[in-house]
């Protein structure tokens, strides 16, 4: 048999598998458009230098309603604010701030959850009973009251929001994490690399977490949809990302007083940040539905 | 309101070319096609068929029970002079649980967690008849004393959790019955219960038949439950009826040529691994939607014609000579039916080597930690399982020994133990010459761990679905240090799918894309990619259909023959273990009652557990007579076992307050044949064989 | 429990009180001298070890003594206590709203799953929990405060308890929350709906609405329960931001000004209250999932 010339077959690539995973949400409408509307903001913030009419910190002219013509040409499609900024300019821009800081205290989060939820779920034991306790203290908290209390005491700033996001989310992933772990290593695949003599961070990196995607990548568009509320709520409070750089929750903050003669300066923001928040729950709705159909 | 046609003596259950759809996102899924049935009071008939072959979707059917996205597209079902399709659904209402009742699968899952099992069954007649809650009550105690349950009231007050698995069913049969149906569905009711347990459930069930005169259809994948249950037969493939008769007409003169093949592919007593082997039955079943034209059989029959087997629907025919009994193939009367045995290859009879494997006296007690104040105070905090009491056995080199067994016997501790997983608490696990009992896998080197691997029970578990083939094959290889160079691991590869007769290109298949015949195979390739010495198979054919578990069982031995290997299997199916076992393994609640050549445990002198688990086993054979067994009681808890024997809480032959004090001795009958009981050998000597063959030098189940 | 308690009221009071002369500035304020600073830190023993210190906090916390408001210059409990009182009525109007609503809405959802009204229900409870609180409140003044003017626009209550002023607040507060619990209302139900217990209930000829109430509620509400008893923790998250956009004199709205104006031992106080109220539902939650749940109550 050894003697013979064997031919081995050409593997599939795995980018050809990501596109064919996308193609499957096409089945799910809800996921397509949550999709359409995450996919729209990532543009706006890739291409908010080009996009934005007026540079978001120039003032202008203060307290214009949308639609009215801008001294040197242009137009406030959205209106001014109270000290004569461009809505539109600002919302763009702050679709940046809010698309990078995001995903940002998402990976962290995860980065930090993930190991401790396959570590308590597949040692188990006394790593999971401490493990656990940690968690379970850090949720008893009301998950503001904990961001109040981080960024009060810490300070507001961009790295001490996804410190603060990191730290109160990663006791909710390694939860998920864990429950997972303990219904796949059960399996016997996990029993077949045990009895093969594979170390433990293998078996969880390897045989465990890439089984584990599929609710995880859910849940991560819902966690990062809450993140995205998060950071808004912290601007909004006043906590959040230091001004003048423009900031959803921060616009709605600052303009919210004024908002019985010039309702549009606290409305436009708000639209952003839920649309934008509802495409991630959207998605993360459809992919759970095509993901539940295979 | 139960009056309505319980009184009517035409058929009951009349299904007149019934096509069942399923439609899916793919399109219509034609689930079961041109379906006859006619069942008249008092009849019993069977389904029989693989999985998939849409047995299940009739009795739905019947129930008039789909979902969103099944329906009746052909054909009638016709109930008592009524069409079920016509009914509205208060008159659907009015037939279920009245006239038409069911038994499941999964009586655990059947049963609603939250409420008491009084209040499940009281309301059947509560809903269906003018009755009062103690009336209902009462009726519910002698339904379930008819069953044959103990202690009724008890049962009453208790939710599903508080009882066995076999219980659980009886309930289920119970409540199925409190309305005096004329029809009863069951739907593989005996699938996931112990062997020991469904032989109680089959007894219980035939004697329903003859005492309340209840027409039942029974669903099941089993053959020899089908003959111990049922009149008649209907074979199933792929969505059609292939043949139909009465059962000693289906059993013993098949005249479809897949009817014959599943008889050839399961392993009946006188089937022999080296003079008689199993025939696997080739190919696969078709997928709904790709079924081939004509014949759903053709591709893989032995006696396909191109042009009269692939063009339009075949009929359903009968056979001359005996009428009812009908068959669809158009070739039937062609075929020498005299002649027509598919042969397998079997292999030449090996020899047996040097030992590999010696266990001697080995236990394996798990400590549980109870953590409850009432634990702290009794100061009982820590319990020990003894999942595995003194185990002792060895294996040569190529042999194939059996470890038998229900669950919760430890076989699959033992599995753990012997592989490293655990270590052992007392005793010797010697292989080729090292103790390594004390060894967690971590610890053997690469090549020990190698020559030690196993093959799993579940084919939808057992390979990783994030993993191509190749991938996972490669690790292995790669981990027992077979081979380290990139392309010689893709050559050992290439080598290793060509070995379990898989294409290659399967290499860069994911696991999701194969059949669970083809996973098992290259679980198989695993286990056997670090050259091993000894092979663990833990059950491995049993969660396949029957077709295909001949030919993986096939596959295992013919790689057992050509590497030497030894084998153990482990598995509950006494029929394959008679079949392919050198030596059987006897295990009870972690202790091993009895052991010996296969020729020895399954005849006299047994132990009574085995004679017990004999008699269990269903057997597709007329010309069998098997001894009537069956056990009482449930299977003891492994924290709390019974002192002294370990089976005296069941066993028929009890003898006494010695069984419940002491343990037995290991008594040898004769060379390496030992029992554990405390009757002595003379006694056990004159016990009757539990299986009889009427026509001992005929080949069973054909002519 | 217990010693959750403990462990949190150990983080807070590390976070806050490992440096005493960072306490005395927050005290005395940034003015003050260095003399008058360990005059203060004396008087108040700040100079005894730690341990000595956490252990007469703690001991002080247990009988109701919480320090005295730097801002507010009285005892903490004077002013947590009213403000507790009012967030109390906030919630309580908020679940009353939230609990009867989304157990409905979501039973009638799971019960026939993927049918319009399934849809309708799920798509728009997805909807309304995209919203953040701090968003509808804006939306819904404008709709209700500027555009229709029926409502007022904040809930100062400064002339005594005002019904209005609650329905705004409330009406904020529950269309975030029943998002959620609708949810997973329907989530549970619909999973109940496919099980064999239900099949074999429609088998036996049961009517559909028996069933329902008694075979499927049962086991369907047992999740909800636990997530609505969860959901008091996203509450008390919610009432912060409700409470700061319409002035409503709660125990958020003293958190967050604690925190903004570093007083330190009345964000103590707040977050030792917030904390015991999540954990007292969660203990709630666990003893309750147990009593309704048989498997495990007789295991």
């Amino acid at each position: 048999m050894s003697e013979q010339t064997i031919e081995i077959p050409r593997r599939e690539s795995s980018i050809l598998r990501a596109i064919k995973s996308v193609a499957l949400l096409r089945e799910s409408a809800v996921g397509m458009v949550g999709l359409a509307i995450v996919l729209f903001w990532v543009l706006v913030a890739l291409f908010a230098d080009l996009l934005a009419p007026f540079p978001p910190n120039a003032t202008i002219m203060p307290l214009v309603m949308p639609g009215t013509e801008a001294p040197d040409g242009g137009m406030f499609l959205l209106g001014t604010d109270h000290i004569g900024r461009d809505i539109l300019s600002r919302i763009m821009h702050g679709a940046r701030q809010v698309l990078i800081y995001g995903p940002l205290a998402t990976v962290c989060a995860y980065s930090v959850g993930i190991p401790m939820g396959l570590a308590a779920g597949y040692v188990g034991g006394l790593t999971d009973e401490v493990l656990s306790f940690i968690a379970n203290v850090i949720l008893s908290f009301p998950v503001l009251v904990l961001y109040v209390i981080i960024i009060a005491t810490i300070g507001a700033s961009a790295v001490n929001i996804v410190i603060a996001v990191t730290f109160a989310s990663a006791p909710g992933i390694m939860r998920i994490v864990r429950g997972l772990v303990l219904d796949l290593r059960s399996r016997e695949y996990v029993f077949a690399a045990q009895t093969r003599g594979e170390p433990p961070w293998r078996i969880m990196a390897v045989e465990i977490l890439p089984n584990a995607r599929g609710p995880l990548i859910v849940d991560a568009c819902l966690r990062l949809g809450y993140v995205i509320i998060t950071i808004g709520v912290l601007g909004f409070l006043g906590l959040g990302l230091p001004p003048p750089d423009p900031d959803w929750g921060g616009m709605i903050n600052e303009t919210r007083q004024m908002a019985m003669a010039f309702p549009h300066m606290a409305l436009f923001p708000c639209l952003a940040i839920s649309s934008l928040v509802l495409g991630f729950n959207l998605l993360a709705d459809g992919l759970r539905e095509v993901s539940l159909r295979d | 309101m139960s009056t309505n046609g319980k009184d009517y003596d035409g058929p009951i259950l009349e299904c007149k070319d019934l096509s069942i759809s399923y439609f899916t996102r793919a399109g219509e899924i034609p689930a079961v096609v041109d379906f006859n049935l006619t069942l008249r009071q008092g009849d019993s008939v069977g389904l029989v068929g693989e999985s998939g072959c849409g047995k299940s979707t009739v009795a739905m059917a019947i129930m008039q029970y789909m979902g969103n996205n099944g329906g009746i597209v052909g054909g009638s079902i016709v109930y008592k002079g009524r069409d079920l399709a016509t009914l509205s659904e208060e008159e659907l209402r009015q037939l279920r649980g009245n006239e038409i009742a069911m038994v499941y699968q999964e009586p655990m899952a059947a049963l609603n967690p939250s409420m008491t099992l009084g209040r499940q069954l009281m309301e059947v007649p509560l809903c269906h008849e003018d009755i009062n809650e103690e009336e209902a009550y009462s009726r519910a105690i002698k339904i379930l004393a008819d069953v044959h349950l103990p202690d009724p009231e008890r049962v009453m007050s208790s939710y599903p959790h508080q009882i066995s698995g076999g219980q659980q069913q009886r309930v289920v049969i119970a409540m199925a019955l409190l309305s005096n149906p004329s029809l009863l569905l069951l739907d593989e009711p005996t699938t996931a219960l112990d062997v020991t347990v469904e032989a109680g459930i089959i007894e219980l069930i035939a004697e329903i038949a003859k005492k309340f005169h209840t027409s039942m259809i029974y669903i099941s994948h089993n053959l020899g439950l089908i003959l111990a249950t049922c009149d008649r037969v209907n074979v199933m493939y792929s969505g059609q009826v292939v043949e139909e008769g009465t059962v000693d007409e289906v059993f013993d003169h098949m005249r479809h040529p897949y009817t014959k093949g599943l008889f050839s592919a399961i392993p009946l007593p006188g089937a022999d691994k080296t003079a008689r082997p199993l025939v696997p039955i080739r190919g696969q079943l078709p997928l709904p939607h790709e079924r081939p034209p004509g014949c759903y059989f053709g591709p893989r029959c032995d006696h396909f014609a191109e042009g009269s087997c692939n063009s339009g629907l075949i009929q359903m025919t009968s056979v001359s000579g005996e009428a009812g009994h009908g068959v669809r193939c158009c070739r039937w009367d062609d075929i020498d039916w005299d002649a027509y045995r598919p042969e397998g290859v079997g292999g030449a009879t090996i020899t047996q080597g040097e030992r590999v494997l010696s266990i001697n006296k080995m236990r394996k007690y798990y400590e549980i930690h109870d953590n409850s104040i009432a634990a702290l105070i009794k100061g009982n905090r820590v319990r020990y399982v003894k999942a595995n009491e003194s185990i002792s056995f060895e294996a040569m080199e190529s042999q194939t020994v059996a470890i038998v067994g229900e669950s919760g016997c430890g076989k699959s501790t033992f599995a753990k133990v012997l592989m490293g997983l655990e270590t052992a608490t007392d005793g010797e696990v010697v292989f080729k010459g090292e103790d390594v009992s004390n060894y967690p896998v971590q610890k053997r080197t690469p090549k020990q761990v190698g020559s030690v691997q196993m093959v799993f029970q579940n084919p939808f578990d057992t390979l990783n679905p994030s993993h191509s083939v190749g991938a996972q094959l490669a690790r292995v290889i790669r981990k027992f240090g077979v081979e380290s160079d990139k392309h010689k691991i893709e050559h050992r590869v290439m080598e290793l799918l060509d070995l379990v007769k898989l294409p290659r290109d399967f290499a860069r298949r994911r696991p999701r894309q194969l059949s669970g015949g083809q996973k098992q195979r290259v679980g198989i390739a695993r286990a056997f990619a670090g050259n091993p010495s000894m092979v663990v198979a833990d059950e491995p054919v049993s969660a396949l259909d029957v077709s295909v578990q001949a030919a993986v069982t096939g596959l295992l031995m013919d790689i057992q023959r050509e590497f030497r290997t030894t084998l153990l299997f482990i598995s509950h199916d006494l029929s394959l273990v008679r079949y392919l076992a050198d030596r059987v393994v006897v295990m009870y609640l972690g202790h091993i009652v009895e052991q010996g050549t296969t020729d020895e445990v399954f005849s006299p002198p047994y132990h009574p557990y085995t004679e017990a688990l004999l008699s269990a086993v269903p057997i597709a054979d007329t010309s069998i007579e098997k001894k009537r067994i069956i056990l009482e009681g449930n299977l003891p808890s492994v924290i709390n076992p019974p002192k002294g024997c370990p089976f005296n809480t069941r066993c028929q032959r009890k003898l006494g307050s010695i069984c419940e004090t002491e343990d037995p001795p290991f008594v040898e009958d004769a060379s390496g044949h030992v029992i554990s009981c405390h009757i002595p050998m003379e006694e056990l000597r004159k016990v009757e064989p539990v299986i009889k063959m009427h026509k001992e030098e005929d080949q069973p189940a054909a002519e | 429990m217990v010693l959750t308690m403990l462990v949190v009221s150990l983080l807070l009071f590390l976070l806050l009180e490992i440096s005493p002369g960072n306490v005395a500035t927050k005290v005395l304020g940034p003015y003050s001298s260095e003399e008058q600073r360990n005059l203060w830190l004396e008087a108040h023993g700040y100079f005894d070890p730690i341990y000595e210190r956490y252990f007469r906090w703690l001991g002080n916390f247990v009988i109701g003594d919480f320090g005295d408001s730097i801002r507010f210059k009285v005892p903490v409990g004077e002013v947590l206590w009213p403000r507790l009182a009012n967030t109390g009525i906030l919630a309580l109007a908020t679940l009353g709203v939230v609990v009867p609503v989304s157990l409905i809405l979501g039973v009638l959802a799971g019960m026939r799953e993927g049918s319009t009204l399934d849809r309708t229900i799920s798509v728009s409870s997805i909807v309304t929990t995209s919203v953040p609180e701090f968003a509808s409140a804006v939306l819904l003044s404008a709709v209700f405060v500027f555009l229709l003017d029926i409502l007022p626009g904040t809930s100062g209550m400064s002339e005594g308890f005002d019904l209005k002023q609650l329905i705004l607040p409330v009406m904020v507060l529950a269309v975030y929350d029943f998002g959620y619990v609708t949810r997973m209302t329907r989530a549970s139900m619909a999973e109940v709906m496919l099980t064999h217990y239900i099949r074999t209930a429609v088998l036996k000829g049961l009517p559909y609405k028996t069933v329902i109430a008694r075979h499927a509620l049962r086991n369907a509400l047992i999740t909800p329960f636990t997530v609505i008893m969860l959901q008091i923790n996203w509450l008390l998250s919610g009432v912060i931001v409700v409470e700061y956009y319409f002035a409503y004199k709660g125990f958020g709205a003293l958190l967050l000004e604690a925190s903004l104006n570093s007083d330190i031992f009345v964000i103590e106080a707040c977050a030792m209250v917030a904390v015991f109220v999540a954990v007292a539902t969660q203990t709630i939650a666990d003893v309750g999932y147990t009593y309704l749940n048989p498997r495990i109550r007789f295991s």
